[in-house]
């Protein structure tokens, strides 16, 4: 059975409708899930209704690709922690660049005609190529299979230059010449080189900038896809998708008061004279113990807790969430605060406390935060480090100078959970350690909670 | 496609991107990371153009083809799912 092309494009409109309506379900949690379930809807009718095309004529290949594809989808869906959620996004966001490269493949060796078409599967190939193998880079940082910091080697900046600049004159050369496979298969190797080369100089906690960045582009290619074929609904949900990273990326380059240049090319703001770790601790750090903690918490009325990346790798969230209670039981309040680069994506420690059933009213973003922590009795920092660092708000010549970040130091008491006093991604000291309110508590990050939860249960 | 069939087509991109724009603004911090994987479930609309390779004539465009059903079915069966599993997270208080 076909249905005419008509229909289709009705269905189409339908489908996006729902993306739309499903993307605004996702701007309050009550009504997200519902959200989400409308974008599924609207998928569905989008596949059924293609099923049905006029120009489908055979489906063993169609068939065999989804049971494989649904499969894997699947079980990564239910078998990923929320921990590695970063990882499992950086992938996703391959595997959406890599279909829209495939699928402009295709149309490129099914015959494309005229210059709109070409061009649109050129920027298809190659924003869809540079999208695959830059995920598959940052999926293998994440998940540590290579190392996390920056890779590069002199002249890279040169190399990708050229790689783009041929990618691009590729393109033109195809609109002289529609039928040059060897130009297209050039044009999609030189692209995959150049996305692994744009994401190995990006260290770690860039990370949250460069998924977003991949995310944009996946939707871009896909709209790009869209004007291969003419396709309305390519079009319109790319470009939704292009919006949605578009501006997360833009949030996350705000909160480290970078500019995306500067994270893409791994730059750091030019720092004055650098800073000596043993000046800034030189005797003014003071270890805690466990029972000392308690001790504090004890008769605090407010404590905020402050998370970072450190919270994730200690898988800690659920040991916090108790101590959370055990607080809350002798009466006092206790909120989260929240960075929004805290973590390797946005909004990684969100889900990590929503994992560990943290009500998301409790969950702070900074601006809201950040006037209450004169209030505070104290302030629990865990695996949380540039973020926190008062330099960026008091050292005219620090390289962080201008980052907004958390005052916890403002807190009366800070207690920070740490295994050392090791720098952290902007390999600056932090003086916050060394103030006299602060207590370090060294030592692994879940295994330190626990302790402070046992030793205030006790009390 | 000719020119004058593309520019209806950019003039969606555009006001689309407009739309997204607004509507991705109201997303708060908390449900950013949800806010990803849904959107790449949503991207996984290339879905669409993956059957219409696949189900082509031809060895290459058919491979090509399914490749792209299987990476386009992972993003849309994965990314529902696991937005799905997050968001029932933030739902249950």
């Amino acid at each position: 059975m076909h249905i005419s092309q008509v229909w289709i494009d009705i269905a189409y409109l339908l489908a996006a409708s729902l993306f739309v309506l499903g993307i605004k379900g996702l701007t309050k949690p009550k009504t997200a899930v519902r959200g989400n379930q409308l974008a599924a809807i609207g998928m569905l009718i989008a596949c059924v209704v293609t099923l049905l095309h006029k120009d489908v004529l055979s489906y063993e290949w169609i068939i065999g690709g989804l049971l494989v594809g649904g499969t894997i989808g699947a079980v990564l869906a239910i078998k990923v922690q929320m921990t590695s959620m970063p990882q499992m996004i950086a992938l996703l966001n391959g595997f959406g660049g890599g279909a829209s490269f495939a699928v402009a493949s295709a149309e490129f060796f099914k015959g494309v005609n005229g210059p709109v078409e070409i061009i649109s599967t050129g920027a298809a190939v190659l924003i869809g190529a540079v999208t695959l193998t830059g995920s598959l880079v940052a999926f293998a940082k994440l998940q540590e299979l290579i190392d996390g910091k920056s890779i590069g080697f002199p002249g890279m900046k040169a190399v990708n230059a050229l790689l783009f600049l041929g990618s691009i004159s590729a393109i033109g050369m195809l609109v002289v010449e529609p039928g040059n496979s060897t130009i297209f298969w050039g044009m999609a190797i030189a692209a995959c080189v150049l996305g692994l080369l744009l994401v190995l100089p990006i260290g770690g906690a860039d990370m949250p900038v460069v998924i977003a960045l991949l995310n944009s582009y996946s939707g871009i290619a896909a709209s790009a896809a869209g004007f291969v074929m003419g396709n309305s609904a390519l079009i319109i949900t790319g470009s939704l998708v292009g919006a949605s990273g578009l501006i997360l990326t833009q949030i996350m380059c705000k909160a480290m008061n970078r500019s995306l240049t500067n994270v893409l090319f791994g730059v750091m703001a030019e720092g004055g004279e650098t800073v000596d770790a043993d000046e800034v601790y030189q005797g003014k750090v003071k270890s805690s113990s466990s029972d000392e903690v308690a001790m504090i918490l004890e008769t605090a009325q407010r404590v905020v807790i402050v998370p970072g990346f450190g919270m994730a790798m200690a898988q800690a969230q659920h040991a916090v969430r108790d101590l959370a209670d055990v607080i809350e039981a002798r009466g006092g309040v206790v909120e989260y605060a929240i960075h929004p680069v805290a973590g390797r994506m946005p909004g990684h420690m969100n889900v990590l406390l929503a994992e560990a059933e943290v009500s998301y009213d409790k969950l702070k973003d900074m601006d809201t935060i950040n006037p209450t922590f004169e209030q505070t009795d104290v302030a629990i920092v865990i695996g949380a480090n540039d973020v926190t660092n008062p330099m960026a708000r008091e050292d005219k010549g620090s390289p962080i100078y201008g980052m907004p970040i958390l005052n916890v130091d403002k807190a009366k008491t800070v207690i920070v959970v740490k295994r050392s006093l090791s720098p952290g991604f902007a390999g600056l000291p932090n003086p916050l350690f060394a103030k006299d309110n602060t207590l370090m508590l060294f030592g692994d990050g879940k295994q330190a909670i626990i302790d402070i939860t046992q030793a205030l249960k006790d009390a | 496609m000719n020119f004058a069939e593309f520019v209806p087509l950019l003039a969606l991109f555009v006001l689309a991107i407009f739309l997204g724009v607004e509507l991705i603004t109201k997303v708060p911090p908390t449900l950013h990371t949800p806010l990803m994987s849904g959107s790449n479930a949503i991207s996984g609309i290339t879905l669409v153009g993956a059957i219409l390779a696949a189900g082509h004539d031809g060895m290459l465009i058919q491979v090509l083809g399914f490749i792209a059903v299987v990476l386009a079915t992972i993003n849309v069966i994965g990314g529902f799912m696991v937005t799905n599993r997050m968001l029932a997270m933030f739902k249950r208080k």
